[in-house]
């Protein structure tokens, strides 16, 4: 390679990372504005929109409530979701891939018409705004991803040992737990955390659920910015974009330590 | 602990497993002797794999009964079985280093930690791996992944050790190597050893006794000896080792049987054991080439031929010879007697009672695609 491919190279590339976090970068700087505008670049320096998450019952309200569902909609989907993925796993190839196109339907019907359908069902059986309701809808938005993500480790986890750890004295649950988890633990965890992601960034049938004591964050957000120009919404992005990149960076970093042990 | 008592006898009673309309094994039958090394040998697709997984319990019989040392194991689920495997695609778990893979049947039966390392330890030395503990499989090479396996399904000190085709991956010199370890390994243990294989040469070097596997049954159990030299039926006559074949019309004459080869009448002593037609069966070591017309000797049966093939072998000459009715014969001759060019006629010739009379059930070389695997 010539030294001029490499350096167009380099360009093209911090173009397309530029392109990528951009969106994300323009809200730090009007997380600290001085005035109540949503104005780019901003004017001032204040941490009072910071301060006002804290203040505030309705962003910390949210924030707390979201953080709940999300933390159990990751549990519950994930452990559906990896047992209907193991189900499928060991089914024949015909009524196998039938099943599993149903499973995955949520992922494919349009959010609004799922929350029209949530929502009338809800309202006859008073679970609007309740955290049973969010749980249950958000969960099954969330099992297929689990299924998609364990099914891709399953897919090439090798059964046959299985048959090797049975040889060796070791029942169903015990091989489950020694064997196949441990292999298939990276796409279990991948699922867990899609699962959280998709709680906790849903707004389509949140929208619909919430009520005044029991609202998510995207529901929050989007009541501010219609109510207003808020930049505690710009404050709470930040923090989510920094707890997420740090908890990524984390993550890498133990990956790569644990492969290189 | 006494070597020669710890392998457990096995007794295979009419195995049947089926899948479908399709018959896998058909009434299956055979004993195992404690501490024995018994080996399958059969082509592709004749029921090696299928019995020894009925063994293991990794496979439902479909009728039948197996007993592994006095005890019947039809109910009994594979993890309580307390049989060693030795897979041909080694299984090893690749989250645990070599120390973990052997260890872990240990804390399955829940050892003792000190136990435990002491027996992994010695398994490890066993198979010439003490230095590789602390590797994961993917930092091994093929033979020594294989030599972990073998680790690991012998550390529980099981009575019985199943192998299926455990050198099917590996090169000549390893795959001979790792057979001189793996005899080894059973005359220590003394362990029953039931070992799959296409090879024959394979099964001659390690084998006891020999199965030998066609279309889901087993045509004759002998030692490799039995089955070269006194063969039972003609598919295991071909099947193991070099043969000449010759099918004809037979008729009964006195004590004696004669088939008719090309427009030529040979004898052999006995009759035949059933209707149908018969064969004739001869090693290349019974033959001798001689030129025509030359040293005819009373009792010997003589048939005109022409050599097609000379094969040196250091030890000897391997000749290939084309008889008059088109059948390919094979002999082996000491580099003392006579020497033959190609196209050189020549007759074969052979002591009566030197040939075998099986009958003829029609196998062909061809149908034993697995011979040279
Ligand atoms: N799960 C199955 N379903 C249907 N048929 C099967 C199944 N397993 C094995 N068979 C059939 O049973 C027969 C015996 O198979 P088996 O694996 O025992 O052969 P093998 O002697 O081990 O052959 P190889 O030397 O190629 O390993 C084959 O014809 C095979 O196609
Ligand atoms: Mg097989």
């Amino acid at each position: 390679m010539t030294r001029l491919q490499r350096i167009l190279i380099w360009i093209f590339c911090a173009g397309v990372a530029l392109w990528l976090v951009a969106p994300t970068l323009v809200i730090v700087p009007i997380s600290f504005a001085e005035k109540k505008s949503l104005a780019f670049p901003p004017d001032g320096f204040s941490l009072q929109w910071y301060a006002n998450i804290l203040n505030s019952p309705d962003w910390s309200g949210s924030i707390v409530s979201s953080l709940k569902i999300a933390a159990i909609v990751a549990v519950v989907a994930t452990v559906i979701g990896t047992l209907a993925a193991m189900g499928l796993a060991k089914m024949k190839a015909g009524p196998g891939g039938i099943l599993r196109a149903i499973l995955i339907t949520p992922m494919i019907v349009p959010g609004v018409v799922l929350a029209i359908g949530i929502y009338a069902v809800y309202l006859d059986h008073q679970m609007v705004g309740t955290l049973v309701g969010y749980v249950l809808a958000h969960s099954m938005l969330a099992i297929p991803f689990v299924i998609i993500a364990v099914g891709a480790s399953l897919a090439v986890f090798d059964t046959r040992l299985e048959t090797a750890a049975a040889s060796l004295g070791a029942s169903r649950i015990t091989t489950f737990f020694t064997v196949t988890l441990p292999l298939i633990a990276p796409g279990i965890l991948s699922g867990l955390l899609f699962a959280f992601v998709t709680s906790f960034d849903e707004v389509i049938v949140a929208l619909f659920i919430n009520s005044p004591t029991l609202k998510t964050l995207p529901v929050q957000i989007f009541a501010s910015m219609t109510r207003d120009s808020d930049p505690t919404v710009a404050a709470v992005g930040t923090l989510i974009f920094v707890l997420t990149s740090f908890t990524i960076a984390v993550g890498l970093w133990l990956g790569t330590r644990r492969r290189r042990s | 602990m006494d070597a020669k008592h710890r392998g457990a006898a096995v007794d295979i009673r009419d195995v049947t497993k089926t899948y479908g309309t399709f018959t896998a094994l058909d009434k299956v039958s055979l004993q195992i002797e404690a501490g024995q090394f018994m080996t399958f040998l059969g082509p592709s697709g004749s029921g090696k794999t299928t019995t020894l997984n009925v063994i293991a319990g990794f496979t439902d019989l479909t009728a039948g009964e197996i007993l592994i040392g006095e005890r019947s194991v039809g109910n009994l689920p594979a993890h309580k079985r307390n049989v060693g495997v030795v897979f041909q695609h080694y299984a090893l778990f690749p989250h645990m280093t070599v120390a973990g893979n052997v260890e872990y049947p240990l804390k399955l039966r829940k050892l003792p930690k000190a136990d435990r390392a002491r027996r992994v330890a010695a398994a490890l030395a066993m198979v010439h791996l003490t230095d590789f503990a602390h590797r994961y499989p993917a930092e091994l090479s093929g033979g020594q992944q294989q030599r972990v396996a073998l680790a690991r399904a012998m550390v529980f000190d099981p009575p019985l050790l199943l192998m299926d085709e455990p050198l099917g991956a590996l090169d000549k010199k390893l795959r001979e190597w790792l057979q001189l370890e793996i005899k080894r390994i059973h005359r220590e243990l003394g362990t029953t050893f039931v070992y799959v294989t296409h090879d024959q040469e394979e099964a001659l070097a390690l084998s006891d006794r020999i199965a030998v596997f066609n279309k889901g049954r087993i045509e004759q159990v002998g030692s490799g000896r039995d089955l070269y030299e006194r063969p039972e039926t003609l598919f295991v006559g071909r099947f193991i080792g070099e043969s000449t074949v010759l099918t004809g019309a037979h008729e009964t004459r006195g004590d004696e049987t004669a088939i008719k080869v090309g427009d030529q009448w040979v004898g052999i002593p006995g009759r035949p054991a059933g209707a149908g037609p018969q064969a004739l069966l001869l090693r290349p070591e019974r033959i001798t080439l001689a030129r025509p017309g030359t040293g005819a000797v009373a009792g010997t049966n003589r048939l005109p031929a022409r050599v097609t093939e000379a094969i040196y072998l250091g030890s000897g000459v391997k000749y290939e010879v084309t008889l008059a009715d088109g059948t390919r014969g094979i002999a082996r001759m000491t580099l003392a007697d006579d020497h033959f060019a190609l196209g050189d006629p020549v007759e074969v010739a052979w002591q009566k009672h030197e040939a075998r009379l099986l009958a003829d059930d029609g196998s062909s070389l061809a149908a034993q695609s697995g011979e040279d695997k």
